[in-house]
């Protein structure tokens, strides 16, 4: 089986702590986009981004203790989002019919 | 070569996702999320997960992309909206968000690193990860249908107003 297609000394050309800062930037900005932004569409685009830094950040634990487990973890991590995202747009899609927007700030009274 | 294309990766992977956050057009934000997913899927290759970035791609530039696109034709809200009211939200999250990312570089920077570090060779293949969720993995593999069906449920409930108005 020599389907890989990088060999793994080239893979350890880069060191993991290299890796762990891309994915804590990738989740800073994912936690920035949350809180600033009042649109509720680019709200859960945040949210995806941060699993997405988790997801980086397991596989390249993995990758580096040559472990595949964490790869399963982040199999079904990529099923719960997905589950996760149908049922959140179909919220959205609800607040929009009942209010006309989907600015959150219009939904600060809890009266309707 | 290979560490050239990390740190190529990488440098797209964050500005798209600086551009996607800071975006007025809410159309632009999801496309250049879509950039990013297919930076990180390439990171996913320079890391030996063949499977995995196949999986992501199928999964989040495939059906979650093309499910935000079709909310965003569906609401009919191409056009540039912003909600932003005030700058002080835009100034306060800004300095939460890298506040977070101190307090992580500052952990992560005396933390001693001492793992048998062999990146291994086949284990990110699909026959490894098969036999693994096949085998370990085989009961949360079956449950996760039953969420599916559970979502799928949820959300025509979701959206029958019928239901509601009963």
């Amino acid at each position: 089986m020599n389907e890989t297609l990088i060999t793994p000394d080239l893979v350890m050309a880069v060191p993991l702590e290299h890796y762990i800062a891309v994915s804590a930037i990738l989740f800073s900005i994912g936690i920035i986009g949350v809180l600033m932004r009042r649109n509720l569409i680019v709200m859960f685009l945040s949210i995806e981004l941060m699993l997405n830094s988790v997801n980086l950040l397991a596989v390249a634990f993995s990758i580096y203790h040559n472990d595949s487990n964490a790869q399963a973890f982040v199999f079904f991590i990529m099923v719960v989002a997905a589950a996760e995202i149908a049922v959140g747009l179909a919220m959205l899609v609800m607040i929009y019919r009942n209010i006309r927007t989907i600015d959150i700030d219009a939904l600060k009274q809890l009266k309707w | 070569m290979a560490a050239a294309l990390f740190y190529a990766l990488s440098l797209i992977c964050i500005v798209s996702s600086l551009i996607m956050i800071f975006h007025k057009n809410t159309m632009y934000s999801v496309l250049f999320l879509l950039v990013t997913f297919f930076s990180v899927a390439g990171l996913y290759v320079t890391l030996n997960a063949q499977f995995l970035a196949i999986v992501h791609i199928i999964v989040y530039a495939g059906a979650i992309m093309v499910l935000f696109l079709y909310v965003i034709m569906f609401l009919n809200m191409s056009h540039i909206i912003n909600f932003q009211k005030s700058k002080a939200i835009k100034i306060a999250a800004t300095a939460t968000g890298l506040m977070f990312l101190l307090v992580i570089i500052a952990a992560l920077s005396s933390a001693t690193y001492n793992g048998n570090v062999t990146a291994g060779h086949e284990i990110g293949l699909a026959s490894t990860l098969g036999h693994i969720i096949f085998n370990e993995f085989l009961i949360p593999f079956e449950v996760s249908s039953i969420l599916f069906l559970s979502a799928m449920v949820g959300v025509v409930i979701f959206n029958k107003k019928d239901l509601i108005d009963e």
